[in-house]
């Protein structure tokens, strides 16, 4: 099943399929490691709805909604 | 000599290294026409000494922000002899990435892994032969908190210095190998240095290379033109970062063997539920920060002569005079010590004044109640100063700030800032020059100009002398509370004028921010100290030239009439001219009215060339004053100051709200100049602080001396809302109507 980032409830786990959005943002989701075939998990929500925080290749992330919009993930049942 | 650069990610240990291998050698400096800052040490133990250069911790060489860019031009046209490239072995996936860039360079590399103490901690394993063999260069193991193996890791430098590399790029394998070789074979053709590096950027589209090597990113083009691939299409960046990661995970990943995990979370993992929770995260936040504030600055701790009567007999007879500490309660920390400096340097202006007893009167003058008085009186916050800079670092290096960044976000982000322009604005506590300099780390340039504009409002620890020295004058008993209000009065104009800006002048996108949550560590205390140090070892030379300096500019033109002759009065003096002439321009803010008003506009003037400057001003010229009244005695000069001039509470305030918001110190200015260059923006800055701490200072005031004009002003405020409003609502219906139509 195919889900946005953003949509990943804490504990989810998926696997990168696409990464979109202009220059500078996709450049920076590449180079900390959000590339297609990472797998990645959702950890948690700050306490005000927004950024998310994720697992991904061994480390903690940050990224804002916005930003995990671009991010299509592919989660295995 | 022999010449290394230090390269890896942020929070790989990179620091610590530094530190341990160039100790007491090592200097600050900046690197050219950026504000990046750049280290530079020597190690000493080889037999020849090494100049070790640390390049600032970056992700990647992409062309994105000041940082990969200076570490790109350093390792390209500055060629050190190696690199040392420094890997955080419990993330070493990540880290590697930089690696695979740094290898396509024809530098000799020679790879640190780091905290392999952390990864025997959990009980992992990380093969650093097969590394070696996978990669081609030497891996040494190390731990940099430690200081274990450094010693190895020099002399595996120093022996792959002069050795021969053949660059690598992970694209060998790939189907744009091809590309690759010929892109590189014909830039080394023509001389060019590194060509695998430049080939693999110019396939990549980088914008840095293509303008730098115009025919061979023709020819690139070409080459690239038709060449479609199945997962990325005609995206040839994400196709290089794909190959860069699958070769990590295919390739290298081999040699880590990860141990059955028995607890699920680590200890970093548990401390980050509760420091990050929904319902705690907040309040722990502004809990903290209450509790650094207290240590450093209340004078009755834990409010414990309040709530429970808790005093301690005796203080006077050691802190008078000149002490702000007050009768009964146990001061904090910071009080405490400042109490004892304030101790060590009265005696020695006793001293001085005992010794130049028979002196003529204008050397003692000079001396006792010039440079001494002046020099002494900004002395005597530095314990207070270095205690907060303590305080912010330990946060820093713990991996709170992250956090910090992560819990505020979506506040900054309605200002058209992001959590990690909050890094910036909270080192501007410590002091604007910094923080003004750390907003090179936003890659956005609105986001950085706002945050430019807002730092000097997050108030320096140069301006907290300010607060409490009229506190204790004025205020007394409610020092922690005024200095609490003064910061927070700083941070409210800072939302207001961000709000006011991101509706009018700084409309548009939002900055990215996507950023790495680092594991909490524990703070060394090493690289703790020699932080502080450095800020410490700054503060003290500021006071003893430039503060001293003007010090006694500021005695003589309090002490001498025009024609240099000195003078009895200080109301004959030249300052006295001086500060008459312009105080009008300050009637409306309330401080400048009355007989002595002109000493608070002086004061507030001579802020400008360093923060600390208002205190020691109001302290030389309280002397003088003190002289005329008949209050002096046993009270301090700035004391006698506020008594004699009879200045309301209102203005006190104002004045206050006038050095908290005008324009920073000079220093400040010049990092302000350094960021925004000499343009537009820079100027708009001086204007921005001068404007609002001018009309801020006004409303404080008028509205505290003659309540009823807070109606006008909320009249004026309601207006210019109203009309901000409804030009961004019209700015946003015209185009729309124009579709409708269309």
């Amino acid at each position: 099943m195919e889900k946005i980032l953003k949509e990943l409830k804490p504990g989810e786990q998926g696997v990168v399929k696409r990464v979109g959005g202009d220059g500078a943002v996709k450049r920076r989701l590449f180079d900390m490691g959000v590339t297609p075939g990472a797998p990645v998990k959702m950890r948690k929500v700050a306490p005000l709805g927004d950024p998310i925080e994720v697992t991904l290749r061994g480390y903690e992330l940050t990224l804002r909604k916005a930003e995990a919009e671009n991010v299509t993930v592919v989660i295995s049942e | 000599m022999l010449k290394l650069a230090l390269a890896g990610n942020p929070n790989c240990g990179k620091t610590t290294l530094f530190n341990a291998l160039t100790g007491s050698t090592a200097y600050v400096g900046n690197w050219p026409g950026v504000t990046v800052e750049k280290r530079e040490g020597k190690y000493k133990k080889l037999g020849e000494t090494v100049d070790i250069v640390d390049l600032p911790g970056i992700y990647s060489l992409s062309p994105y922000s000041p940082e990969e860019v200076v570490s790109r031009n350093f390792l390209l046209d500055e060629k050190p002899d190696v690199i040392i490239n420094i890997i955080d072995a419990t993330n070493l996936e990540r880290n590697l990435y930089l690696t695979t860039q740094i290898l396509e360079t024809d530098i000799p590399v020679v790879i640190a892994l780091n905290m392999m103490d952390e990864v025997e901690r959990m009980g992992d394993k990380v093969d650093a032969q097969l590394l070696s063999r996978k990669l081609n260069v030497p891996v040494v193991e190390i731990s940099a908190l430690k200081g274990k193996n450094i010693h190895e890791l020099m002399k595996a430098a120093k022996a792959a210095a002069g050795s021969k590399r053949e660059a690598y790029t992970v694209l060998e394998k790939s189907e744009l190998a091809p590309i690759a070789e010929k892109a590189a074979k014909l830039l080394s053709e023509s001389d060019i240095s590194d060509p695998l590096f430049h080939a693999v950027k110019l396939i990549e589209g980088d914008e840095l290379e293509v303008k730098a090597h115009k025919e061979a990113a023709k020819e690139v083009a070409e080459l690239k033109e038709g060449h479609t691939s199945e997962l990325f299409g005609d995206d040839f960046e994400a196709f290089v970062a794909d190959a860069r990661y699958r070769y990590i995970t295919e390739e290298l990943s081999c040699a880590v063997t990860k141990a059955e995990r028995k607890e699920k979370l680590t200890r970093s993992d548990k401390i980050d539920k509760v420091l990050t929770s929904r319902i705690w995260g907040i309040p722990i936040f502004i809990a903290m920060m209450f509790l650094i504030f207290h240590v450093t600055f209340a004078e009755d701790f834990l409010y414990l002569n309040a709530l429970y009567g808790v005093q301690v007999q005796g203080w006077e007879q050691w802190w008078e005079p000149g002490s702000y500490v007050i009768d009964g309660g146990i001061p904090s920390p910071g009080v405490l010590l400042q109490s004892c400096l304030v101790w060590c340097t009265d005696s020695l202006s006793a001293l001085a004044a005992s010794g130049l007893a028979n002196a003529p009167a204008w050397v003692s003058s000079l001396i006792c109640d010039g440079v001494l008085a002046g020099v002494f009186s900004v002395l005597s916050f530095l314990p207070q100063i270095a205690l907060l800079f303590l305080f912010l670092s330990i946060l820093e290096d713990s991996g709170y700030m992250a956090r910090v960044a992560f819990i505020m976000d979506r506040i900054f982000r309605k200002f058209g800032l992001s959590g990690k322009s909050f890094l910036p604005l909270l080192m501007g506590f410590g002091c604007s020059v910094p923080a003004i300099m750390a907003s090179r780390t936003l890659e956005h340039d609105q986001e950085r100009r706002m945050t430019i504009y807002m730092t000097p409002w997050f108030s320096c620890t140069a301006k907290m002398p300010i607060y409490t020295a009229i506190a204790a004058a004025v205020f007394v008993g409610n020092d922690d509370l005024v200095v609490f209000g003064m910061y927070l009065l700083g941070i409210v104009c800072a939302i207001l004028g961000a709000l006011l800006l991101r509706n009018t002048l700084f409309r548009g996108q939002t900055a990215p921010f996507i950023m790495e949550l680092p594991a909490y560590h524990l703070p060394q205390a090493k690289s703790l100290f020699i932080h502080l140090w450095d800020k410490v070892k700054k503060y003290v030379i500021r006071a003893a030239t430039i503060i001293a300096a003007s010090t006694i500019v500021i005695w003589f033109v309090s002490n001498f009439n025009w024609s240099y002759h000195m003078v009895d009065s200080i109301e004959d003096s030249i300052v006295h001219d001086l500060g008459s002439v312009i105080s009008w321009v300050f009637y409306p803010l309330g401080f400048a009215i009355g007989e002595y008003g002109w000493v608070f506009v002086v004061a507030a003037l001579t802020g400008l060339i360093a923060k600390e400057e208002v205190v020691s001003t109001m302290t030389v010229l309280g002397i003088a004053i003190g002289a005329l009244g008949a209050e002096a005695g046993e009270t301090t000069a700035i004391e006698a100051l506020f008594t004699v001039s009879g200045i309301t509470t209102p203005a006190v305030i104002a004045f206050m709200a006038f050095n908290l918001l005008a324009i920073p110190c000079f220093a400040a200015v010049g990092a302000a100049r350094a960021e925004l260059g000499k343009g537009r923006s820079f100027k708009g800055a001086l204007l921005w602080w001068t404007a609002s701490a001018y009309i801020v200072s006004m409303m404080i005031y008028l509205i505290g001396s003659f309540w009823w004009t807070a109606f006008i002003f909320a009249v004026i405020i309601a207006a210019a809302v109203t009309l901000i409003v409804l030009w961004n609502k019209g700015k946003l219906k015209l185009p729309g109507k124009k579709q409708k139509k269309a």
